[in-house]
């Protein structure tokens, strides 16, 4: 692509905008249940967040601030190449701050930084449905889900206690949205559940090789499924990041060299380093002198 | 409405559409996004549209953001002047009501329910958005917004949505996950009240 004015504005013509923008609306209507699209085959092959492109380029207009993650990171080949692609195909502002972005599209992470009321979460998603590897006949699902029968997944989890003593989900932790549907919050860590619970942000979800959008409009109920004597808990870190020494956020194992050496660190580059540059460091991290921060 | 009437290309039918189709679908399509992810608030989808009668201004905007040829429209009243308005500018044939998934009526009462897809069980999706145009957002009797998108409860003052308003959206909510979606107009604003609100008398 060197010329970009070969393209519509967000690359998708308007007709796929308008089919995508009605399937939208009607997800935020009903909270949680997956509105079956005709998603368009786009410059990217399926798994790497074609869902998520597509949501975008319909909601994106010349005003709003790109930021593009992959795992918490924003300097990854998927978050690069999608945010690259926005910037040349819409002309949109790009950032990897998340307090400036309008719009934040991920590829399994909700940053650390709390989301506000301006800001949209736009998810990449693989499989839409979560009673997918519990049945994998869609026709079952859809029956399962317009009768609010989701007996199997608790029994799923209970199959966890017996096996493991706890549930060993960790992602892709299924949630029941305002109560009714049932619902895969694509494969964030459970650590970050909670953050989708009374969000002040939009959150929207597309799965483009399974065709399906669904949404979790602001302040809506989103409970993680358990049980009264286990209780949901998330993912706990013993020791803080080590480059900036943060505490409660999740944390990625990096390997250092071949000796064992591990290195802990924020999954979340752009919370990582704003909390370097006010002047935090961690165990294995050097302070940024004073005078190279912003 | 016979489908196959031949649509009349008077200069009315040319004008009145989107300069700039691209931004002002975009910029419509933004402002209806925020109207029903945050129940109870105003958008402003701006002076883009000046369709025929008897579409408002902001009616017409959001049907030519929304609808094309795959979409069944149905316009209470509607002549053939806006017929062939709809026609030239978004390529959309009006349907009969119980086709619709874009619906502009007089107003929302129970009656609407019989109309209108509510969609299914299966397929809660396959219902009618209903646009309803009132006289104003800010002179009616109160009423209490709750549900998802309200943070809390919400309160809006729309005028003129008629008796057994609150009763035909109890009725509505209580079909859930099935029901209509609600957008009120006034204007050129769009306030939405999707079929997850809760509406009480405040």
């Amino acid at each position: 692509m060197t010329s970009t004015t070969a393209y519509n504005f967000a690359y998708l013509d308007e007709q796929t905008k308008r089919m995508i923008r009605r399937a939208i609306l009607k997800a935020v209507a009903i909270p949680g249940y997956q509105v079956p699209f005709a998603s368009r085959e786009m410059p990217m092959p399926y798994g790497w967040g074609t869902g998520g492109v597509q949501v975008t380029a319909a909601i994106i207009g010349p005003d709003d601030v790109l930021k593009v993650i992959d795992q918490g990171s924003d300097d990854t080949t998927n978050a690069v190449s999608i945010r690259a692609f926005f910037a040349r195909v819409a002309n949109v502002a790009v950032t990897t701050k998340t307090g400036e972005a309008t719009i934040v599209q991920t590829r399994h992470r909700i940053p650390e930084a709390p989301l506000s009321e301006g800001q949209t979460m736009v998810y990449q998603v693989p499989i839409p449905e979560p009673l997918r590897f519990l049945e994998p006949r869609e026709t079952e699902t859809r029956i399962m889900h317009a009768l609010e029968e989701y007996g199997l997944m608790h029994v799923k989890l209970y199959e966890d206690i017996a096996q493991h003593g706890h549930i060993a989900t960790t992602y892709a932790y299924p949630v029941k949205v305002e109560g009714r549907y049932v619902m895969d919050p694509s494969p964030i860590p459970k650590f970050d559940n909670p953050k989708m619970d009374d969000s002040p942000a939009l959150q929207l979800f597309g799965a483009g090789r399974e065709q399906r959008i669904y949404a979790i409009p602001p302040y809506t109920s989103v409970e993680s499924l358990d049980f009264e004597d286990h209780p949901f808990a998330v993912q706990r870190f013993s020791q803080p990041c080590g480059l900036c020494g943060a505490t409660g956020v999740y944390l990625d194992e990096i390997v250092t060299d071949d000796r064992g050496g591990r290195l802990h660190a924020c999954s979340d580059t752009d919370y990582c380093e704003e909390r370097r540059a006010a002047g935090h460091f961690g165990a294995d991290g050097a302070p940024v002198p004073a005078e190279a921060r912003p | 409405m016979p489908a196959n009437r031949p649509i009349d290309l008077s200069s009315r039918a040319v004008e009145g559409g989107f300069a700039n189709p691209v931004f002002d679908a975009q910029a419509v399509f933004a402002a209806v996004l925020q109207a029903i992810s945050r129940p109870g608030t105003v958008a402003d989808c701006g002076s883009r549209a000046a369709p025929p009668a008897p579409l408002s201004p902001a009616q017409g905007a959001i049907l030519l953001a929304l609808a094309d040829a795959e979409t069944g429209l149905f316009v209470e009243a509607a002549d053939a002047a806006l017929e062939a308005w709809l026609g030239f500018q978004t390529g959309a044939r009006l349907t009969e009501a119980a086709g619709a998934e874009i619906a502009v009526a007089g107003r929302f009462d129970r009656s609407a329910l019989g109309r209108f897809p509510l969609g299914t069980l299966a397929y809660p999706d396959r219902s009618a958005t209903l646009i309803v145009e009132v006289p104003s957002f800010n002179a009616g009797p109160p009423l209490r917004l709750s549900g998802p998108g309200v943070r809390g409860s919400a309160e809006i003052r729309p005028a003129g949505l008629g008796e057994g308003f609150v009763a035909a959206r109890r009725a509505n909510r209580a079909l859930a996950p099935c029901g209509l979606d609600l957008l009120l107009t006034c204007g050129s604003r769009v306030l939405a009240l999707p079929r997850s609100t809760l509406v009480e008398e405040a």
